[in-house]
């Protein structure tokens, strides 16, 4: 039984991270058709937000839940502004784009805070939890929260809010939405703005597990950006579906013979999902979900 | 088929300068520019098999350091394992572009579009990093050749096929590279003449035209891209023998990128392109120097952004628009480019730089 709930709670984890880590993507992405290759990078300036708060005697809970996603959203708005609204409808330069804008992100952040993370007190907020013999963290039970939060938060927005109902309008038709008075070009940033606040929350909240490093973004940009090519288009019936499938496959495969070959086993999954279904899990299943 | 004379006559001008460097440069280079170029020439020969299959084929790789770090562990295992370093640089290269044509099976018979293409290469490379960055430990070898996790495993240095007594490094080592590249650069330009390159710049320009008359577009897409891994694989080799160490750094996101700054900067359709700036690169990197202020990241990232807003077509294709309108074929290129008046003065002068051009919009 306590085997039983270790496993469980693992597995979850495996999966609620990947899903925790490409929400951001999967909004910005499926949303707008924009692929921001610079997500990782934004993960990582959440992790930042995180630490310099700390070190300047903030609490941690205010630094992970606020401060880290509304400074990411505003460096998300303003990079909207700046550079991805000159090439929407160009998907291969805007990944070009992006793709320079992550290194352009690793060599300010270098230059400002230096190669070694600045990391003083930072640990994670919450101990252990004993199930019987065997002790899970807590903080992972957190995260798992914390990640159906978020997708409740997105559905939500998306759903139930006229921000939302703007929003999807606009990426459906956005000729017919700028024809009955919506701004478009402010419904994509603002979509924008929210999908890199996400992404920066998602950063804060890993930071105390996963540490801070200028180019921390590489570990986290393969995997959001594979789960969200596998999910396909659809915001949370994608992201869910293809980091329930590759969350579990990389666990399963790394309880049973360790990390490197769960890493690979991922891997094959994403690729032959793409195999045989080009356009992504809800390019074929659950069509018409949000 | 007709054929450019300004395009043969650039070429063979071209191939002169190219000796004459092979010939001049190696002995009077000052040693920390020799030692430079040799780590900057394993990435003109990268830049160059993407500007092959990317500017030619259309196929947008992301991961073309992928077959670079499988070249170069191919070439260490086997030179460590034979000790014969010929058959290593052989199997590194046959090794790559059968990767590659591993890899574009399942991308090219599964119709996966650009942007899934570039998702699958990238997520390879940087799987292969994380893989290889775990092999630390002595039960991870292939024969006797440790892969050595982090820290990689040794390249042993290159000898000569005929006389395997002499080791080539420094120096001649220069030689070996610079050689290696003008050799590779010019089969590029053959295969881009030939049938099979024209076939391929068909498929970029129109998929659906291209099978309608016949061919494959699946198959020359393979054999294109399984040329551009060998050839990455042969840069991989060479970029070890460099720095006389294989490490999984090879495969990492910053050797990727700059793979495509190469080919953004220099002009995607060309193939000098990337080659000359890879060398423009090398001299920023050089004049950067080690100061702390302006990193080598933040002006790579500034130059990528600023080439797809500023000047998507690169800088060889802007510079010929340039030269051309000088010469007076402005009135040419302008009829073909529109595609108003694309007459017969259209299509006989300026053939190949219309193709150039056409590929860098």
């Amino acid at each position: 039984m306590e085997e039983l709930i270790v496993f469980v709670v693992t597995l979850a984890y495996a999966m609620a991270n990947l899903a925790l880590i490409a929400l951001g993507l999967a909004i910005v992405f499926g949303m707008m058709r924009v692929i921001n290759l610079a997500h990782g990078e934004f993960l990582m300036l959440g992790g930042y937000a995180v630490v310099l708060s700390i070190n300047n005697g903030i609490n941690i809970w205010l630094a992970m839940l606020v401060i880290a996603p509304l400074t990411v959203g505003a460096i998300g708005i303003l990079v909207e502004r700046l550079l991805i609204r000159f090439l929407y409808g160009r998907m291969i330069d805007t990944l070009l784009a992006t793709w320079g804008l992550s290194l352009l992100i690793i060599g300010l952040i270098t230059v400002i805070f230096g190669p070694q993370t600045p990391s003083g007190a930072l640990t994670a907020p919450i101990g252990s939890v004993q199930v019987g013999a065997r002790s899970i963290s807590g903080y992972e039970l957190f995260l798992i929260a914390m990640t159906l939060g978020s997708l409740a938060l997105v559905y939500g927005v998306l759903r139930y809010t006229k921000l939302g109902l703007l929003a999807r309008g606009t990426m459906q038709r956005p000729d017919m939405a700028a024809a009955l008075g919506v701004s478009t070009s402010r419904i994509y940033m603002a979509t924008f703005g929210f999908g890199s606040a996400m992404a920066g929350l998602a950063g804060g909240l890993l930071a105390p597990i996963v540490g801070v490093l200028p180019t921390i973004g590489a570990a986290y940009v393969a995997k959001a950006f594979i789960t969200v090519i596998s999910g396909g288009a659809a915001i949370l019936a994608g992201t869910g579906s293809a980091a329930v499938l590759l969350g579990g496959v990389e666990n399963i495969v790394t309880q049973l013979t360790g990390p490197t070959m769960g890493a690979v086993a991922l891997l094959l999954a994403a690729v032959v999902i793409i195999r045989l279904l080009p356009q992504g899990i809800t390019g074929r299943f659950f069509r018409r979900s949000l | 088929m007709t054929r450019d004379r300004g395009e043969d006559a650039r070429l063979i001008a071209l191939a002169v300068l190219a000796i004459a460097a092979l010939l001049i440069l190696p002995g009077t280079l000052d040693f920390s520019t020799a030692y430079g170029l040799i780590s900057a020439i394993p990435m003109a020969l990268l830049g160059l098999s993407l500007g092959l299959i990317w500017g030619y084929g259309g196929i947008l790789c992301f991961g073309q350091t992928a077959f670079f770090g499988i070249g170069a562990y191919a070439y260490a295992v086997w030179a460590v394992n034979f000790g014969d370093t010929t058959g290593a640089v052989v199997c590194a290269i046959v090794l790559g572009a059968a990767f590659a044509a591993a890899l574009g099976y399942f991308i090219f018979y599964g119709r996966v579009s650009d942007v899934y293409l570039g998702a699958i290469t990238l997520v390879v490379t940087l799987v292969l990093l994380q893989v290889m960055r775990r092999t630390s430990g002595p039960e991870y070898k292939i024969g006797d050749a440790l892969l050595g996790g982090f820290n990689g495993t040794g390249a042993p240095p290159m000898r000569v096929p005929w006389d395997t007594g002499t080791m080539l490094i420094g120096p001649p080592l220069l030689y070996v590279s610079l050689g290696a590249l003008i050799v590779c650069y010019f089969v590029c330009v053959a295969i881009t003449r030939s049938h099979f390159g024209r076939v391929c710049v068909a498929i970029r320009e129109n998929e659906t035209r291209a099978e309608l008359l016949g061919y494959d577009a699946r198959l020359y897409k393979l054999g294109l891209f399984a040329i551009g891994g060998g050839l990455a694989a042969l840069a991989g080799v060479l970029s070890g023998l460099a720095v006389t160490r294989v490490t999984p750094e090879l495969f990492n996101l910053k050797n990727a990128a700059t793979a495509i700054i190469l080919v953004i900067v220099g002009g995607r359709g060309t193939l000098i392109g990337p080659v000359i700036a890879a060398f423009g690169i090398f001299y920023l990197q050089k004049s950067l120097g080690s100061q702390q202020t302006v990193n080598l990241d933040l002006v790579l990232g500034a130059l990528l952004i600023g080439f797809v807003l500023l000047l998507p077509q690169g800088l060889v294709p802007a510079v010929m628009t340039l030269v051309l309108r000088r010469s007076g074929r402005r009135r040419d290129f302008k009829a073909t480019r529109r595609g108003r008046r694309p007459g017969r003065a259209a299509t006989r002068t300026g053939r190949g730089v219309d193709r150039d051009l056409q590929a860098a919009e």
